[in-house]
């Protein structure tokens, strides 16, 4: 589906990134470790998420995420706002929590950019 | 034993980056260059990708436990190496701080998303190769290998 769905679907605002709203998106990941994000999160997929600092838009960066999803009505600071133009990553945000967040887009077609993490290991 | 780095004439591309330590408004802009850098010279997304994902895990430890630190990039034909070496309290017990879970972060470091005691494991997963040494008040030196042929 496009960015603009996830947009209608999670009643979104979007912060930055309104001329990427035809973005196509498949895959999403969801978390507040940054360091999960890193270690399962693929590129071009969306990153739910309730964290609302600076690294946030970093961690996309480094990943080629599609865009960020920030959960439970959060609102970022200027300077999350001004890094994610810079590197110009969309910033969407949504009233519902995380949970409700990913079942609404998973029930439209959205899956996770992995199911399962395998044993006791975060790759390979 | 201790990897050195050297110059050798496969050597393509080499240059260094400080980080600053205890400054988190600034974590990840060298990686955010290294990443953009390695792109231009039109290496394959995954390499950049693993270039990326262990210079950034890298450089969060710089900010989160250093007093500075440098990021040496080598881009040889066949293989990046990223050596980031840092001046500070070192790492006591290496084991220990390789396990997934394991962490000394405090609460500042927590609340950038970090300190979960993932960021070593990462590192060594994404790398193809790893050494990791310290010397205890002191510092760090971590070496990364991305192989270019994946």
């Amino acid at each position: 589906m496009k960015l603009n769905d996830v947009k209608i679907i999670l009643d979104a605002e979007v912060i930055v990134g309104e001329e990427h709203l035809d973005l196509e998106v498949k895959t999403a990941f969801g978390a507040d470790l940054m360091s999960d994000v890193l270690a399962f999160a693929k590129a071009g997929s969306l990153l739910l998420t309730g964290l609302t600092n600076s690294q946030v838009i970093r961690t996309a960066n480094i990943l080629d995420i599609a865009a960020i999803i920030l959960v439970r009505g959060k609102k970022p600071s200027t300077e999350t706002i001004n890094l994610a133009k810079e590197l110009k990553i969309p910033l969407l945000t949504t009233k519902y929590i995380l949970f409700e967040t990913a079942g609404r887009l998973y029930a439209k077609g959205i899956v996770g950019c992995l199911e399962k993490v395998e044993n006791n290991s975060v790759r390979n | 034993m201790k990897i050195t780095v050297s110059e050798t004439e496969n050597t393509l591309y080499r240059d260094s980056f400080e980080i600053e330590g205890g400054n988190f408004n600034k974590a990840g802009i060298v990686s955010t260059s290294i990443k953009s850098l390695l792109k231009q010279m039109g290496l394959a997304a995954e390499v950049v990708r693993k270039c990326a994902i262990v210079c950034y895990e890298s450089e969060i430890n710089v900010v989160s436990y250093a007093r500075k630190g440098v990021v040496n990039l080598t881009v040889n034909a066949e293989t990046v190496l990223i050596e980031v070496v840092d001046e500070g309290p070192g790492i006591p017990n290496i084991d220990l701080a390789m396990q997934q879970g394991y962490s000394t972060a405090d609460q500042k470091i927590r609340e950038m998303g970090f300190g979960a005691g993932m960021g070593l494991h990462n590192i060594n997963s994404y790398s193809d190769a790893f050494d990791i040494s310290s010397e205890v008040g002191k510092g760090a030196r971590l070496l990364m290998t991305i192989n270019i042929k994946q």
